[in-house]
């Protein structure tokens, strides 16, 4: 009954990349893709630094052949992503089994929403957009151009953890039988939305965000698209198909603690990393790289280090972040860590923590700041948001 | 003085949505955080945008916000040092 | 061996007298308008004052819905394995005066709070907060099959006994700049309509509304047991003449055919462009079938299944189809087997199927 949960396919588009190819260059040499803000005009631009995906939204229209302003730019970056993962495994008709999408988004067409707030009240020429702010708009068109007919379609938003608990679903729908094939991640656009409520709460870094170092200042909002194709064993067989990694493991809970923040000793954290090793029936010692959420605020960094410390007590295995790289792109964080996850198992290679210089006093916790070779067998992958959601995943080589 | 505190007072009601709370509930020098009124980090957070927008004083740091708004007291304290 | 899922208690708040579950339907209030706002309980009696000062009227609904839930079962916070949380758009209201300070204030001065309840997955987020429910919190956000989605996940986590209790809720708030830009497009009914004559109005949208329809998923009844949730699927888009075709095909993975059926339940909002959808099957398969319909009293929205599921769980309880919810003149020879049907301007269509505890 139960069955593995082969990963097939993977695409990305980020800050440091417009597809998977471009994206594992930048990690390997040690590209960032942080700057300054130039596609929004905010006035937090000199206070703020972004990962922003290189392409603007004229561009990305002419790569989709859609219209002017058709699409909001959130379902553009997933479109380009999820068609990517489909082509990577090799797949030609996206309707001859059981194929699903779960989809996760926080802002879904807010940048639209936000540009023509007003201008709605004073002709018609952008209503296009209204319906587009509901976040499951985003997930239609991207289910629309990849051609699902008659599918489960569905987006999960819970903050910055939600490409991770769409992956999670799905792997769960593949092992129960309920799909045989199902793309998963998320995608986020930047907003003036998202960059003003990070500006509220008073986390947002006004230099190149450090993740683990004891002087981080905060994190740096990032855009972006990352979704696996997920197929079930008897669609490997059918197809006999390649597999690129395998899901091992998942676990989700609620640090039940503050409404943004994390809890003092990363309660949630811990449960969502104990389920997911038990999901997987690996113990800690099996874990071979840990791709943190590592945010690189006071809070997130010190709760996550906390919860590390207490599931692999005084042996942690290799751990970075790289969001020094992408910034943090919110829900797509989970899925394009999940790429990422997947490229560094087939490669052996832990990616480096860019920007640690010095560790945090309250606990003797060093990520890996070089790049580094390394046998891998499964990869633990943390995604945290807000409303207390803690989300782990484990990569494996072998099912 | 007091009529700043006073002002204080109406404005964290209002700001906060205090609304069971009347001004003569809150006394000058009681904690307003945790054991006193119980208010929480993103209380904290409004409060530095009152003291930014109405009173002109801006905080780069969250933690600085935590001695000064330990009590009314101290808040009007550092308004009337700071005020612009 | 899967295990059976139970519907065992309901938390209702909509246009209707719905949150006190020893009634139903007996008095049904009729509206004459193009959007409905819910019968609001007084939040203070649920709510401790310094809980509720920051929650938005989505929470605050989901949040007494939640409460009657929990009660009617007489099952203790500290049970809850899961809470799953289905909303088209979260908690609009604050995104929009959000958006809103954004741009009258030109990016200054902007609190934490609205962006905060934003977040879509801040309902699910409070409930856990307030319950102190560490176990798996989940939120879906698409459209009319959030709430589909999350009794799906629910369904399957019961079913493979990871979860022995989950609270699984629909909630979406009616909002001013939502409800206006709706207009525009015509999504609105341009004209108040008489809830008796909704589906006889033959104009072309739905009348809005919002409401918070919670339940108690386990898989093990209680004494306040509704029904068995039997099976569900969701579709991002069915042809219109394929409706019938997959209908059929629902039934028949669940060994059962049209005569098995006792009560079908249509999630018709009266637009005369759409609900032809349901005349698929109204007219059809299903013309010898005893029908109901709710939209008439709970309006539309992206969760407003979430009441035709309520709708479902009472007939099969209280073994009654009350009056106001009769779609044909067929009366229902008994009420073992009940099928639900949901779409919205043709997209995410919904099959649930409940069966009699």
């Amino acid at each position: 009954m139960s069955q593995g949960v082969a990963i097939t396919g993977i695409g990305i588009i980020s800050a440091i990349g417009n597809n998977v190819a471009e994206n594992f260059a930048s990690l390997i040499s040690e590209k960032i893709g942080i700057s300054k803000i130039s596609q929004i005009d905010t006035i937090h631009k000199n206070d703020i630094m972004v990962g922003e995906i290189a392409m603007q939204n004229k561009e990305l229209e002419a790569l989709l052949n859609l219209n002017s302003d058709a699409y909001s730019r959130t379902p553009m970056i997933g479109i380009i992503a999820a068609q990517e993962a489909i082509t990577n495994a090799g797949i030609s008709d996206i309707n001859d089994c059981a194929t699903g999408l779960i989809s996760g988004t926080t802002v879904g067409g807010m940048d639209k929403t936000e540009q023509y707030f007003y201008d709605y009240f004073e002709g018609n020429s952008h209503w296009n957009h209204i319906t587009g702010l509901s976040a499951g708009d985003s997930s239609k068109k991207i289910a629309d151009y990849l051609g699902l007919k008659e599918s489960f379609v569905t987006t999960i938003s819970t903050a910055c953890s939600s490409a991770a608990n769409a992956i999670m679903q799905g792997a769960k729908m593949i092992k129960s039988g309920e799909l045989d094939r199902v793309i998963v991640g998320g995608t986020d656009a930047m907003s003036k939305f998202t960059i003003n409520g990070f500006k509220t709460l008073m986390i947002q870094s006004d230099t190149f965000n450090a993740p683990f170092d004891n002087n981080r200042k905060g994190l740096n909002l990032g855009e972006a698209a990352g979704y696996l194709v997920l197929e079930s064993d008897k669609i490997i067989a059918r197809d006999n198909k390649k597999v690129l990694a395998y899901i091992k493991g998942y676990g989700n809970a609620n640090d039940a603690y503050h409404q943004t923040a994390s809890s003092e000793q990363g309660d949630g954290a811990v449960l969502a990393m104990e389920k997911a090793l038990k999901v997987a029936e690996l113990s800690p010692e099996s874990i071979d790289y840990v791709n943190a959420h590592g945010t690189a605020t006071p809070n997130n960094d010190l709760s996550e280090g906390r919860a590390l410390l207490r599931i692999f007590g005084d042996k942690v295995p290799e751990f970075s972040s790289t969001k020094a790289f992408t910034g943090h792109t919110l829900a797509a964080a989970g899925g394009i860590e999940a790429v990422f996850s997947v490229l560094a198992l087939q490669n052996n290679i832990i990616y480096p923590n860019l920007n640690f210089k010095t560790p945090m006093i309250e606990f003797n916790l060093q990520p890996e700041i070089k790049l580094k070779q390394k046998e891998l067998k499964t990869v633990l992958s943390n995604s945290f948001g807000f409303g207390g959601n803690c989300s782990t995943l484990i990569f494996s080589k072998e099912a | 003085m007091s009529a700043l505190k006073i002002e204080l007072k109406e404005k964290i009601i209002e700001q906060l949505n205090l609304e069971d709370l009347s001004v003569a509930e809150i006394s000058d020098s009681e904690p307003l955080f945790g054991e006193g009124l119980g208010l929480d980090s993103i209380d904290a957070l409004e409060l530095i945008v009152m003291l930014d927008k109405d009173y002109g004083i801006k905080l780069a740091d969250p933690k600085e916000g935590r001695k000064i708004f330990e009590s009314i007291d101290t808040m009007a304290a550092y308004i009337e040092a700071n005020r612009s | 061996m899967k295990k059976s899922v139970y519907i065992n208690s309901v938390g209702s708040i909509s246009p209707q007298h719905t949150l006190d579950n020893t009634l139903f339907l007996e008095e049904v209030v009729n509206y004459n308008s193009s959007t409905l706002n819910v019968i609001a309980p007084n939040y203070k009696e649920f709510i401790p004052p310094a809980a509720a000062r920051r929650m938005a009227k989505g929470i605050k609904m989901s949040t007494v819905s939640a409460k009657t839930v929990l009660n009617e079962a007489q099952i203790e916070e500290s049970e809850v394995d899961a809470i799953i949380v289905g909303t088209g758009l979260g908690c609009i209201g604050d995104s929009e005066k959000f958006i809103k300070d954004i741009i009258d204030n030109d990016e200054q001065y902007l609190t934490p709070t609205r962006f905060i309840q934003s977040s879509h997955n801040t309902v699910a987020g409070q409930i856990a907060l307030g319950m102190g429910c560490k176990g798996y919190n989940f939120t879906y956000v698409h459209s009319t099959i959030s709430f589909e989605s999350s009794l799906l996940d629910a369904k399957m986590q019961l079913e493979e006994n990871e979860a022995q209790h989950i609270l699984v809720g629909g909630v979406d708030e009616l909002v001013d700049h939502h409800e206006n830009t709706h207009r525009l497009i015509g999504h609105i009914k341009d004209t108040p309509t008489n809830s008796n004559s909704l589906l006889n109005s033959n104009t072309s949208g739905a009348v809005f509304a919002e409401g918070a329809n919670f339940f108690l998923l386990s898989n093990s009844k209680t004494s306040s047991v509704y029904s068995e949730l039997v099976a569900l699927k969701t579709f991002n888009e069915i042809a219109k003449e394929r409706v019938a075709t997959l209908a059929l095909k629902f039934l028949a993975g669940n060994n059962l055919e049209i005569e098995d059926i006792d009560l079908l339940i249509m999630g018709n909002n009266g637009d005369v462009n759409f609900d032809d959808y349901y005349s698929q099957l109204t007219e059809s398969i299903f013309k010898h079938t005893p029908q109901a319909y709710y939209k008439h009293l709970s309006g539309e929205f992206d969760t407003a299944s979430a009441f035709g599921f309520w709708l479902g769980n009472k007939i099969l309880k209280h073994q009654n189809v009350p009056n106001a919810v009769q779609l044909n003149a067929l009366k229902p020879k008994k009420l073992e087997i009940v099928l639900l049907y949901n779409q919205y301007r043709g997209e995410n269509q919904s099959f649930v199927l409940l069966k009699r505890c």
